[in-house]
């Protein structure tokens, strides 16, 4: 993996992942090992995510590297009419590799072959995010154990939600069974389904949480967002249908786990997170772990 | 007085290169623009709404003394999939051939997707060919799907 950019999950393989979750398990038990000494780290933020720069950072000081970026365009000779062509030959002389976060879809990807310093994608519009599939990943393996066998339930817009999209991808290599639960204007799009399909997988679709969530062992809840909707009347009509609340979890599994990419606005009630089936803050946490085995990995220092 | 086969004068007959035949007429321009003919040195004729029974109005381009290999010409399987090359050798046909769509296609479309980095960057474009009979294109850097009837060409 050393020198290999990370810009979709499907650049790595199903070997890679586990790699990468057996190192994050190594840094969760021991997590600060002085191993990017001397290393610069760029974090360029072409759109503000202060969740996941922030994330990343954390990674790279617990691993004793330094950083330099910028969180914002604004503050960036962007603002000056820079292409990002320009922006990631300059940074590439002073870093030992790029995270970078853009507003265009494709973005990592170009960066990534104009470069000889590796990139990690941390977000190209609604394309890939794949550090937080990796995430998400490990915080399955962690809850459930392992990752094969497993019923995933993925719930609220299957459609546009890149996570739930790079999420399947990933989990598809592990014999697992998928419930999607969205309104009609949001379900997974045909060629996820036909993925399926060709892989053998079992998979059902509804518009309600009925039955299945007592067969769950994650619930991946995600927004619903009312822009979204072409129909306003249609958004109000369908919101609550999508809010998970604490009563609904009586029949589900013990070792049954809510997962969310955060930030939630009401998809989860409060009265969830005291249930020691809510994951999500802890996931969140998850995330430096991950982070730091991918860059350790890529930089060739694990 | 002219006679009626002066009037119904076809596009003359070349002594060797390749003719191709059975263009869409409304995307000539666009093989042309595919195939760089506006950068070529060579004698050309076109004949364009030229009455076809299979496509309507069609097109057709003579080329003196050109030849293609397949990777060239199959660029142009995108636009015009019914495409068909006659190659002309001392007057003769010696050689008919059919374009086909190839693996992938590099700066010839454009994807259609307007937050895709190629949209707003000077990049090549480039994709995969995910379907052939009813062409679709994966973007190689958005991972958008460009269908047949959005394809525009760049």
């Amino acid at each position: 993996m050393k020198n290999k950019s990370l810009v979709s999950i499907t650049d790595y393989s199903k070997e890679e992942y586990l790699r990468i979750l057996s190192l994050a398990d190594e840094f969760e038990n021991h997590p600060n090992p002085v191993l990017l000494k001397d290393k610069v780290v760029a974090t360029l933020f072409f759109e503000p995510s202060t969740r996941t720069r922030l994330s990343f950072e954390s990674a790279v000081l617990k691993l004793g590297g330094q950083i330099i970026g910028f969180s914002d365009s604004s503050s960036s000779s962007v603002t000056k009419g820079e292409t990002l062509y320009d922006t990631i030959k300059i940074v590439s002389n002073y870093c030992d590799l790029i995270v970078m976060r853009h507003p265009l879809e494709g973005a990592a990807r170009f960066a990534s072959e104009i470069t000889s310093v590796p990139v990690v994608n941390a977000g190209d519009g609604a394309n890939q995010h794949p550090t937080q599939t990796l995430l998400d990943l490990y915080s399955i393996l962690k809850t459930q154990g392992t990752l094969n066998n497993l019923t995933v339930m993925m719930v609220g817009d299957l459609k546009y939600g890149r996570t739930v999209h790079s999420l399947l991808m990933a989990m598809s290599q592990f014999q697992t069974t998928f419930h999607f639960i969205s309104p009609d204007e949001l379900k997974m799009p045909e060629e996820y389904k036909y993925y399926l399909n060709r892989l053998g997988l079992k998979y059902s679709e509804q518009k309600d949480f009925g039955g299945s969530v007592n067969s769950a062992d994650i619930i991946y809840m995600t927004r619903v967002q009312k822009e979204r909707f072409s129909d306003p009347i249609e958004y109000e009509r369908t919101k609550n249908a999508y809010i998970l609340k604490n009563r609904m979890l009586e029949g589900t599994k013990d070792t049954m786990r809510v997962l969310h990419p955060l930030p939630r606005v009401n998809e989860i009630d409060q009265d969830v997170d005291a249930n020691p089936k809510a994951y999500y803050f802890t996931q969140a946490l998850n995330g430096i772990y991950v982070r730091q085995a991918i860059i350790a990995s890529i930089l060739g220092l694990k | 007085m002219l006679h009626m086969k002066d009037k119904k004068m076809e596009v003359s007959a070349i002594e060797n290169g390749t003719v191709i035949d059975h263009i869409p007429a409304n995307v000539l321009f666009k093989v042309i623009t595919i195939l760089n003919l506006d950068k070529i040195d060579k004698q050309i004729t076109f004949g364009t709404n030229l009455t076809s029974k299979k496509l309507g109005k069609k097109a057709i381009i003579k080329l003196s003394d050109t030849f293609f290999i397949d990777k060239e010409i199959n660029k142009i399987a995108l636009v015009a999939p019914q495409a068909k090359l006659n190659i002309i050798r001392n007057f003769t046909v010696v050689e008919k051939r059919v374009v086909e769509v190839p693996e992938e296609i590099i700066g010839i479309a454009k994807c259609m997707n307007p937050k895709c980095i190629t949209n707003n960057e000077k990049i090549t474009t480039r994709f995969g060919v995910v379907s052939k009979t009813e062409v679709k294109l994966k973007c190689h850097y958005c991972e958008k799907i460009t269908d047949q009837e959005h394809i525009e060409i760049v």
